[in-house]
């Protein structure tokens, strides 16, 4: 590689001048940073094996495994089983959001964002909008992977991108509760366990993969609580046909619920951490 | 506006660890203050501070006559960071590292695109604009680090050990442009373990040394503190250099030393004992391959001062 001697002189006449504020400033960097979020998953496709491949895994194992058992028939099972791992699968990478932020701060590029006149939690911001498009990969991955293995859409195409929005929507305000984790937390596979030791009981803890009407009283209620089980219920209702409206007051409830109490958190983590 | 920033008092505690104990730092415009001290000393606590990444414990800074906690919004517009290990994101070419740092400088797009260019172009990585950093070189990757600083044309500079890590002619490259910076105006705080990149590039130079500030001046008045100038004499014929340094001794009064192989030095009160030395190792017949007069290094400056060897070692704290 060639070594340059660097011409040591700024270019007086210099065509851009010196930034000045404007306004809306907060979303514009917001922006700006999902954009270099969505830039580092782009280069990175690795990262995004957890949304398309292991998806697909577990729909197949699932299918196959307890859909003789549960459902008596495996096509059966996949209808019932299909819209609520579309659920468990974007809710879990929520996680992620919070294991890179946690990388990130380690490298010398956040202390860069911090010495600039943005606002500080535009980079989280930034982070978790960023990854919204781990969510749609998710989505996408698991819809050609139902569609492939016979999965028939009863409701439309409308009500089911609904059930994708209320998923992704749901999703991101959860996110903010990992974002958190990521800031008060030392390690990135600290985040990670942790998050997923909450993941577990939110995911599995539901109607996923059986009906829930023979769980002993204390599980009943936990899935009674349980915002991910009622967004199961809401994205079935919403792609073959059943309840919805119950379901998603819940969802937004608690989507509202967790978002407020956990983005206010997750910034002034961040700004503390030094 | 007196001085581009100023520190006074600054105290900063870790848990149980004092990083800062009372330091007092300023530098006037247009000026390199260079900040020397051992790992651990505190530099890179002051320089988070005055880059108001941390907030003081006590003390107060200020940038530009702004205090760096009540005004840390406005202070940012005026400062660039370069941090002690590059602070660019590796998996974003070098181009849309600067073009986002633009961007949150509040550049329009276009804008932050011609200033990404033009300082890719300064720092002769026009051709490499394209290519992801972590393609980079060590050397590329820190002049990347230091135009990123560079985009919201600071008034002041932060260089927190910006050579730590590279070997010599990378270094050079980065010298020559921090003296560009000088020459155009800018005010740069330099933070460095190496004592010769401090006499290098620094017109002050602060040293401090368990969170405080021992010795402030200009490298020429530092290199007083240790006192007077030194002879070096290295002898042709190494057999010689008993004799050479019974000379040395004999003209300056002071027991010679021999700090390395072949080498014989001693302090001595000015020109005048050099000439007599010369004239004495002609006498004796004795041809010298080096023979100099010269201040002290400011290696010697920092031994004196903080009893420690300033290590040339590349590992930071």
């Amino acid at each position: 590689m060639t070594t340059t001697v660097i011409p040591p002189v700024q270019n007086p006449e210099a065509t851009v001048a010196r930034p000045q504020p404007r306004p809306f400033g907060l979303v514009r960097h917001s922006l700006a940073l999902a954009r270099r979020s969505l830039i580092k998953t782009i280069r990175t496709p690795e990262q995004l094996l957890d949304v398309t491949l292991q998806p697909i895994i577990f729909v197949m194992l699932f299918v196959f495994l307890l859909g003789g058992a549960i459902a008596g028939d495996t096509h059966q099972y996949l209808q019932f089983l299909l819209p609520a791992i579309m659920v468990q699968t974007v809710v879990f990478a929520s996680v992620a959001t919070g294991v890179s932020l946690n990388t990130d701060l380690k490298k010398g590029v956040f202390d860069r964002f911090r010495s600039l006149p943005i606002g500080r939690s535009a980079p989280l911001i930034g982070s978790v909008l960023g990854d919204l498009i781990r969510y749609v990969v998710a989505t996408v991955s698991l819809a050609v992977c139902g569609l492939v293995l016979g999965f028939q859409l009863v409701t439309g195409v409308l009500p089911a991108l609904a059930a994708v929005a209320m998923t992704i929507g749901f999703a991101f305000c959860l996110s903010w509760a990992f974002v958190l984790l990521g800031m008060v937390m030392r390690e990135p596979g600290a985040v990670q366990g942790t998050a997923f030791m909450v993941m577990f009981p939110l995911t599995f803890g539901t109607g996923m993969m059986a009906p829930t009407d023979t769980l002993p009283g204390w599980l009943q209620t936990w899935v009674h609580i349980n915002p991910v089980a009622h967004a199961m219920e809401a994205a079935r209702g919403l792609m073959i046909g059943g309840p919805v409206a119950g379901h998603l007051v819940w969802v937004v409830v608690w989507g509202v619920g967790l978002l407020a109490v956990f983005a206010p958190l997750a910034v002034r983590a961040y700004r503390r951490r030094t | 506006m007196d001085y581009a920033f100023e520190a006074h008092g600054l105290v900063k505690r870790f848990g149980k660890t004092t990083a800062l104990a009372g330091l007092d730092l300023s530098v006037r415009q247009g000026r390199v203050l260079g900040v020397l001290g051992p790992n651990g000393a505190g530099k890179t606590t002051a320089v988070r501070i005055l880059a108001t990444l941390l907030r003081p414990d006590e003390g107060r800074a200020l940038v530009g006559g702004l205090d760096v906690v009540k005004d840390a919004a406005r202070v940012r517009r005026l400062i660039g960071l370069t941090g002690q290990y590059a602070s660019v994101d590796e998996d974003l070419t070098g181009m849309q590292n600067l073009v986002l740092i633009g961007q949150l400088l509040d550049l329009r797009k276009d804008e932050a695109r011609a200033r990404a260019t033009e300082l890719l172009a300064e720092f002769g990585l026009a051709e490499a604009g394209g290519r992801q950093a972590k393609t980079y070189s060590g050397g590329m990757r820190r002049r990347l680090d230091l135009a990123a600083s560079l985009v919201g044309r600071p008034d002041v500079i932060f260089l927190d050990e910006p050579t730590t890590g590279l070997d010599p002619s990378k270094r050079d490259d980065v010298w020559n442009i921090v003296r560009g910076l000088v020459s155009d105006g800018v005010t740069v705080l330099l933070t460095t373990q190496y004592l010769e990149e401090a006499d290098a590039l620094a017109d002050e130079i602060t040293v401090i040394d368990h969170g405080r500030s021992i010795a402030h001046g200009t490298p020429a008045q530092l290199k007083q503190i240790v006192g007077g100038q030194t002879v070096l004499a290295r002898p042709a014929d190494p057999g010689r250099l008993a004799e050479t340094e019974a000379i040395l001794t004999g003209v300056s009064g002071r027991p010679a030393e021999s700090p390395s192989r072949g080498v014989v030095t001693v302090p001595v009160d000015g020109d005048a004992q050099f000439t007599e030395v010369v004239a004495r190792l002609a006498q004796a017949g004795i041809s010298v391959t080096e023979l100099s007069l010269r201040l002290p290094s400011l290696d010697e400056v920092f031994f004196t001062l903080t009893g420690e060897r300033a290590t040339d070692d590349s590992a930071a704290a």
